[in-house]
């Protein structure tokens, strides 16, 4: 279950062209990562994985908002929310 | 177990499936909050309450009120509120209704009597603790930075700098002045010749 939620936010990363959709198939994809590690950790009984799924979720918070505040210089700058947009480099 | 586990995976699958197909944000935005939930709903059967709990608060709660936030600062005006009113129409939230409907009867079954045998066994918020703060010690320190870093960050990216405001302040009065202009130079001629 988890290889599947990680391989469609993969999926999305790849097809989708929106900056929002993008920051989305993220947290789809991290959220993949701690499944398994939740899993892991109640195969074995151990208080492990859920230890590392708190790491995780701390990380996508900061991914988040760093994300979004990307997203908005983003918008500001190209009036466009397409990830192709920014792909030229100026210098 | 294996039945209850298996619903919630299902509908974590399809709503994410039915997330990366819909062309309007907030619409994906609602099947990724049922995807969250149920993912939830698995930890919970997994045997992991307090995960479970963090996941509904920190990702269905605080991340999509920032996703939310960010959409609304982008489209101001008459087009949100013609969106607004589009939102508001049933095909928009029908669908991410009836899978969450689905996920509440499915967690009142295994919080019932009945269900309550089949979980699988807990690892509780004690055990959870006292290996955050015994050998993961350096581990939160790290992640405490790294949430420091991403404050300042977003603090910085988000902050329009002085310099650009004072371009931006230039263009507009830019486009002022030649409208202004181009007034006066066509009270003659333009004017007259589209009034007759």
């Amino acid at each position: 279950m988890a290889a599947i939620l990680f391989g469609l936010g993969l999926a999305a990363l790849l097809v989708r062209r929106n900056a929002i959709f993008t920051l989305m198939s993220i947290e789809v994809m991290l959220n993949a990562a701690g499944l398994a590690f939740v899993a892991a950790g109640a195969r074995w009984g151990h208080a492990d994985g859920q230890v590392m799924f708190l790491f995780i979720l701390a990380m996508a918070a900061a991914e988040v908002s760093v994300g979004l505040a990307l997203l908005l210089r983003l918008h500001h700058l190209f009036k466009s929310l397409d990830i192709d947009a920014a792909s030229t480099m100026r210098g | 177990m294996l039945i209850t586990f298996y619903v919630a995976a299902a509908i974590a699958i399809v709503s994410t499936v039915l997330m990366i197909t819909r062309f309007n944000a907030v619409h994906a935005l609602l099947y990724l909050v049922v995807s969250l939930l149920s993912v939830a709903t698995v930890f919970f059967i997994l045997g992991a309450p307090f995960v479970a709990a963090l996941e509904v608060i920190i990702y269905a709660g605080a991340i999509m009120v920032l996703f939310i936030f960010v959409m609304m600062m982008l489209n101001i005006g008459d087009r949100a509120t013609r969106m607004e009113r589009a939102w508001l129409s049933p095909d928009a939230w029908v669908g991410p209704a009836i899978l969450a409907v689905l996920l509440v009867i499915e967690f009142g079954y295994t919080l019932g009597s009945a269900g309550r045998a089949e979980l699988a066994h807990e690892t509780g918020p004690k055990d959870v603790a006292l290996t955050l703060f015994g050998p993961y010690l350096l581990g939160v320190e790290l992640v405490s930075m790294l949430l420091l870093a991403g404050i300042v960050g977003a603090y910085r990216l988000g902050s329009i700098r002085p310099e650009e405001r004072e371009s931006l302040d230039a263009i507009e009065s830019d486009k002022q002045r030649a409208v202004i202009g181009g007034n006066l130079v066509r009270t003659g001629t333009g004017r007259t010749a589209g009034a007759a």
